[in-house]
């Protein structure tokens, strides 16, 4: 094995558990970062996206737009859950914990009993490649191109758009920015329609590498919370940073010792983060700012 | 048009978890003047303007403006209406800049660049601080932000809450001063909640004395420039 071979290895597994750790934790983190609010149906939303994903390629749609959809129905039931459960918790924000796991048991269930145990999946696309003997999917190149393209996305949406500054306006002094005239209810209906929608992307976006399962949320719940507890609450000050940090713990203790070790080594890389830096990456990085 | 009723409160009771800290207000703004409330403190001043603007729920009673019930409006609505709000204590949003304050201020009403060179020229020093982030400015440089981020809009009425407080003497002989030029040449109608009687002598052209959540007196510019009267009214 030369030193090429070695390197784009590290390179790709890098690569393949960042991506998993951005899509993962994405939508967790809007919701989280801009509302407080932390949503424990998070899983339930990436799952609604691969499991109409999945419907949608298998009645024929093109694998892309399959995926749109699946993040478009995810967005869609996110908007109906805030208007109907999380609208009215704004102010108890343990509460609304309990509803959001409860949502989540009553999603994992309700698919179980509705679809059954399992449903047939679709094969990962674009196939793989080659180099040094090492064969690697192309699909999951793909996948971390997807991750940076939402990371940009975000940073793009949050500060150049009008829907952007009312946003972060409103996460910093709710108060002054309904007297200025924003209607920050609409503002947190939207950025929990966001954070859902981005959920049932990346559930779409993996839908392919996975087997489809009523608890298969369960598989992004630990990355998820692990990134934005470690990123603290701002998108891009957090979870992005958080992601390189994680991902390069993940990869090399993977390499190293196997799958297990990886998720061992995140543990222990949340102990650490949460002793040294209590607000996370973000808290951080913000107060030095300030 | 010079009497015309712009804003006024009947019997209005508004308070803080079921317990009223206005205790039936009645007032009167005309459209184009510049009104004081004076009281002491913890007598329902800022209650009186975060009730105005919709922040905190009317519980009996009602506000009109421009002859019209807006107390089922929310705060956003109320401020779509024409009424900019300048909170006690500023409230900018410390991690926005200068820039992105005034763009929210503008959500209500795109405003054209001769607006804005016009609201800038009254506080150059928001030019030179444009992509700065608000909270590292000083009060006085966030007070002009506040005031600013509202003049932005056009609005019909601005709710003034202490601009004085915590700032240094020139800025707050500034901000008197452009808020009555902007008054005689505008028109904009603003109700001034202040303890600063150089301030209120220097802006208000009548006044009213608020004490346990009522008004007790009504002060014209004569009885304004009653000193001995005045601190009466401010500091028992």
């Amino acid at each position: 094995m030369d030193a090429i071979t070695v390197a784009f290895a590290a390179l790709y597994q890098f690569g393949d558990a960042f991506a998993f750790l951005v899509l993962s934790a994405c939508g967790l983190a809007v919701i989280f970062g801009m509302m407080g609010v932390i949503n424990l149906a998070h899983g339930e939303f990436i799952m609604c996206g691969a499991y109409v994903t999945v419907s949608g390629a298998n009645a024929g749609l093109p694998l892309p737009l399959a995926i749109l959809l699946g993040a478009l129905v995810a967005a869609a039931v996110g908007a109906l859950v805030e208007r109907l459960v999380v609208r009215h918790l704004y102010e108890r924000p343990l509460d609304t914990i309990v509803a959001t796991w409860g949502l989540s048991l009553i999603a994992t269930q309700g698919t179980l009993i509705v679809l059954g145990s399992t449903m047939a999946g679709i094969g990962t696309p674009l196939g793989s490649f080659q180099i040094g003997g090492y064969s690697y999917s192309v699909y999951r190149l793909v996948l971390f191109v997807m991750a940076i393209v939402v990371l940009a996305g975000l940073y793009v949406l949050f500060n150049w758009t009008r829907f952007g500054v009312m946003a972060r306006a409103t996460i910093q002094v709710p108060h002054m920015a309904a007297a200025l005239g924003v209607d920050t209810r609409s503002v947190y209906s939207r950025t929990f329609a966001l954070g859902a929608g981005l959920a049932g992307l990346t559930g779409g976006l993996y839908a392919p590498t996975m087997t489809l399962v009523p608890t298969m949320g369960t598989t992004f719940i630990m990355e998820a919370f692990v990134t934005v507890v470690v990123g603290g609450a701002d998108v891009f000050l957090g979870t992005a940073p958080a992601a390189v940090i994680l991902a390069i713990v993940k990869s090399a203790m993977t390499s190293w010792q196997g799958q297990l070790f990886g998720q061992i080594g995140l543990l222990l890389a949340v102990i650490v983060v949460i002793r040294v830096l209590p607000k996370g990456i973000s808290g951080f990085l913000l107060r030095e700012r300030a | 048009m010079v009497n015309e009723t712009l804003l006024s409160t009947k019997g209005l009771r508004a308070g803080y978890g079921g317990k009223p800290v206005l205790q039936g207000l009645d007032l009167d703004v005309r459209k184009g003047e510049i009104v004081a409330v004076i009281g002491r403190n913890g007598v329902g001043k800022s209650t009186l303007m975060k009730s105005l603007i919709g922040l905190i729920p009317s519980m009996e009673g009602s506000i009109l403006y421009r002859g019209q019930p807006i107390d089922a409006l929310p705060a956003h609505k109320r401020a779509r209406l024409g009424i900019g709000y300048v909170p006690q204590g500023r409230d900018v949003f410390p991690r926005l800049s200068v820039a992105e304050n005034m763009a929210v201020g503008e959500l209500r009403h795109a405003a054209s660049d001769t607006e804005r060179e016009r609201v800038l020229d009254y506080f150059p020093i928001l030019r030179e601080r444009w992509s700065q982030r608000a909270g590292t400015m000083s009060g006085g440089q966030q007070q002009q932000l506040a005031i600013a981020r509202v003049l932005i809009a056009d609005p019909e009425l601005i709710l003034l809450d202490e601009p004085s407080e915590g700032i240094q003497p020139n800025i707050v002989q500034d901000i008197a001063r452009i808020m009555v030029e902007l008054n005689r040449s505008t028109g904009v109608t603003v109700v001034l909640v202040e303890q600063n009687i150089d301030m209120i002598r220097a802006m208000a052209q009548r006044c009213y004395v608020l004490d346990k959540g009522r008004i007790v007196a009504a002060l014209d510019r004569d009885a304004l420039a009653d000193g001995e009267a005045m601190r009466r009214h401010l500091a028992v």
